[in-house]
């Protein structure tokens, strides 16, 4: 193993210097990188906020995801129909999430991971209630990136279900205005549906090795 | 969705064909006991591809499916030319600053918490990985896409240590299970039916259960429960990476399944092997990749899953990180003005599901890790063209351009197919004794340099070629000749030349 500046000679020297041999001497300027492509939402899918919105619903649900419109005092109340749609009994939270969003839970039981819940719990419940850091509308993602109400990655990848809420204000249009909003010293995941592979002759099949199922909720006020 | 592959490749015992021994890049490979035999070159290992009929069947629905995808997928946004364009030059201006780049992204990821390690050949990166998995004492490491760690042969070394390399994608389950070679840069198994899937799950697969249908559902669900307690006590995990963040020390990970998820957020210690040409000089430039790759690849507007992370997070995920990137005949082909934009390559596959000749033949016909289009032109590079198996990639083309076409970074593969086929020339002109094409060449250099002698050659060479011709066509050459004809027929030369014509008509 070579340390970082460990040794005079070491693998790293000789790479760089392959390196610099192969690209040669001065190096002209070059024109810079075009970047004409769209950063925005252009056109009647970015008319208005609510065209957004559509956007990212129509979106999510065509990588078969459940995903539902409610208002903000709507929220606990379709939180707890979700998980008894699913007949959950006892689901994971992120320590920080607002307690609110639980409040209506009845007969099913929430564990917040603090101290961290041990590995065959987390395999054993029935669930994983979070929020997100930003959504992007044009390809139906939701990023988490262990900020409030996200906890460790953990918590949305072992169980096999994952409901998300997203704030309407957190949708943004494009990818690059997701990649604008993030912050990379973070550990980030985006999630655009389901677990999913098509590695059998091309078919389908959702719920591999990650979450089986994914719910999103947009909360509007 | 990260293209992946086996790390063990059960032939490397010395029947060939493997993913290990011929990998070094720098001619390192005949130092490490006997070698083994070489590799059949692309024409012949294609022609046993040919006649697997099952196979066939299964590429020809798989890549139909997978062009239509990726079609619909890039047609979609407006920007598609603008994005494209954006991401060759990106991948252009990394190339050309990579050292500055390199050392950017060693800083950052050491910042992080993380560990930089530097592998000029495959045989460094074994020594490296093996060392890294012994030191945690594990007995079993965990493998989430990658073909860096396929091609540099870790799965055989480690488990000289006696350490198992276990994979974790469906595809690449199968493939290690099938003791087979992937055949497809981002569906290693799509040579494979359901029914070959279900009866390998069956018979190698502990804890199958016995009446597993081969519906697709069934066959993840018995891959989903038999790795399941294997990730959630696992504690080493290796995963290549799709983009490495020159600015920020973030590696980025593009998966569909999970396994990726599960492998780089569970264990312990996560060490991911990459080349050296993945970096992207700043974070802000994934926002051209994160929309060209999942497109063009597996056709979906955002691919399932998108992992990043920087060094290591206290309370999330691994306490150690480790990041070894691998050179191993990049820097070779980075010297190649024409044959350096390979390296732009951001593995998509594109390229392979709209090609003629891969759609017929498989991806293992291409050797040990790249197969398609992209690894006629990487693979010959990164190796060099001394071994004939090599020499005869840039030939397992028709030139059609189609590769080009799809190619989301704008790698005009036919061009560097072109100019590969000069390079083999050239290298093989400077043999001592020089090959029958060169001398034919000579040949045909003096003879048509008079035009008495080409005349006259001309006259004698149609007398004799219309005399072997069947039915208007002549199906076989003789001699080395016959190299030319294997794979397609001559058309009848008329029996008169333009030359002659022109003159009996002016007569």
């Amino acid at each position: 193993m070579s340390a970082p500046g460990e040794a005079a000679a070491g693998p790293r020297e000789e790479i760089l210097r392959r390196v610099r041999e192969a690209v040669g001497g001065p190096r002209a300027a070059r024109p810079p990188v075009p970047r004409d492509y769209a950063r925005r939402l252009t056109g009647s899918e970015a008319e208005t906020r609510a065209d957004v919105l559509a956007l990212f619903t129509e979106r999510v649900a065509d990588q078969r995801a459940a995903v539902r419109h409610v208002s903000a005092d709507e929220l606990a109340t379709a939180v707890a129909a979700a998980l008894w749609g699913r007949e959950a009994k006892q689901i994971v939270v992120p320590a920080d999430l607002p307690f609110g969003w639980l409040a209506e839970l009845d007969g099913v039981r929430a564990l917040a991971d603090t101290p961290a819940v041990d590995m065959g719990t987390l395999a054993a419940v029935d669930g994983a209630v979070t929020g997100c850091a930003v959504a992007v509308a044009q390809t139906g993602t939701v990023v988490l990136d262990g900020g409030r109400a996200q906890g460790r990655r953990a918590l949305t990848l072992v169980p096999g279900y994952h409901l998300c809420v997203v704030q309407a204000d957190q949708i943004v249009g494009t990818v690059p205005e997701a990649v604008g909003r993030l912050d990379p010293s973070r550990p980030l995941t985006w999630i655009s549906g389901p677990s999913a592979t098509h590695d059998i002759e091309m078919t389908r099949v959702e719920g591999v090795h990650g979450p089986c199922h994914l719910e999103v909720l947009v909360v509007e006020d | 969705m990260t293209p992946s592959s086996p790390g063990r490749t059960p032939s490397s015992a010395g029947t060939g064909g493997d993913g290990t021994a011929g990998t070094d890049g720098r001619g390192t490979a005949g130092a490490r006991g006997p070698g083994p035999p070489p590799r059949p070159k692309f024409a012949a290992a294609a022609r046993a591809a040919l006649t697997d009929t099952r196979q066939r069947r299964n590429l020809r629905g798989a890549t139909a499916v997978a062009r239509g995808r990726a079609a619909a997928a890039t047609a979609e946004p407006a920007d598609w030319e603008a994005l494209r364009e954006a991401g060759r030059a990106i991948r252009d201006e990394t190339l050309l600053g990579l050292d500055t780049h390199l050392e950017g992204l060693e800083r950052a990821v050491t910042a992080a918490g993380g560990t930089v390690h530097w592998a000029p050949d495959a045989a460094e990166a074994r020594r490296i990985v093996t060392a890294l998995v012994r030191a945690t004492g594990a007995a079993e490491v965990l493998k989430a896409g990658s073909l860096a760690v396929r091609e540099i042969g870790a799965g055989d070394a480690l488990a000289r240590a006696g350490i198992t390399l276990r994979e974790t994608a469906l595809a690449d389950l199968v493939v290690q299970l099938g003791e087979d070679e992937p055949s497809h840069l981002l569906s290693p198994a799509a040579h494979r039916d359901r029914a070959e899937i279900r009866e390998l799950f069956l018979r190698k697969m502990p804890g199958a259960p016995p009446d597993l249908p081969d519906d697709p559902e069934a066959l993840a669900a018995a891959a989903r429960a038999h790795l399941r307690g294997r990730f959630l006590s696992a504690r080493v995990a290796i995963t290549g990476a799709n983009f490495l963040v020159a600015e920020t020390g973030t590696v980025v990970v593009l998966e569909s399944e999970g396994n990726g998820r599960m492998c780089l957020t569970l264990p312990d210690t996560l060490i991911t092997v990459a080349g050296i040409e993945k970096v992207v000089p700043t974070w802000a430039d994934l926002e051209v990749f994160l929309q060209l790759l999942p497109r063009s690849s597996s056709g979906d507007r955002m691919t399932p899953y998108v992992s990043s992370w920087t060094g290591v997070t206290p309370g999330d995920g691994p306490a150690e990180f480790h990041l070894v990137l691998l050179d191993n005949g990049r820097t070779q082909a980075l010297a190649d003005e024409i044959g350096r934009a390979a390296l732009r390559c951001v593995r998509c596959s594109a390229c392979l599901n709209v090609c003629p000749v891969y759609e017929r033949t498989g991806g293992r016909a291409y050797g040990p890790v790249y197969p398609g289009p992209i690894g006629a032109i990487l693979t010959p590079q990164m190796r060099g063209v001394e071994s004939a198996a090599d020499a005869s990639l840039p030939y397992a083309s028709t030139l059609c351009g189609a590769c080009a076409d799809v190619c989301p970074v704008k790698i005009d593969i036919p061009g560097v197919l072109v100019h590969l086929r000069g390079k083999v020339v050239e290298s093989r002109r400077r043999r001592p004794v020089p090959t029958p094409e060169l001398l034919m060449m000579r040949g045909l250099a003096w003879t048509m340099g008079d035009p008495r002698r080409y005349e006259t050659a001309l006259r004698r060479g149609t007398r004799w070629v219309r005399l072997m011709s069947r039915g208007g066509r002549i199906r076989r050459l003789p001699g080395l000749l016959g190299t030319w004809t294997e794979a397609r027929d001559l058309p009848l030369p008329p029996s008169e030349s333009f030359r002659g014509w022109w003159r009996r008509r002016n007569a």
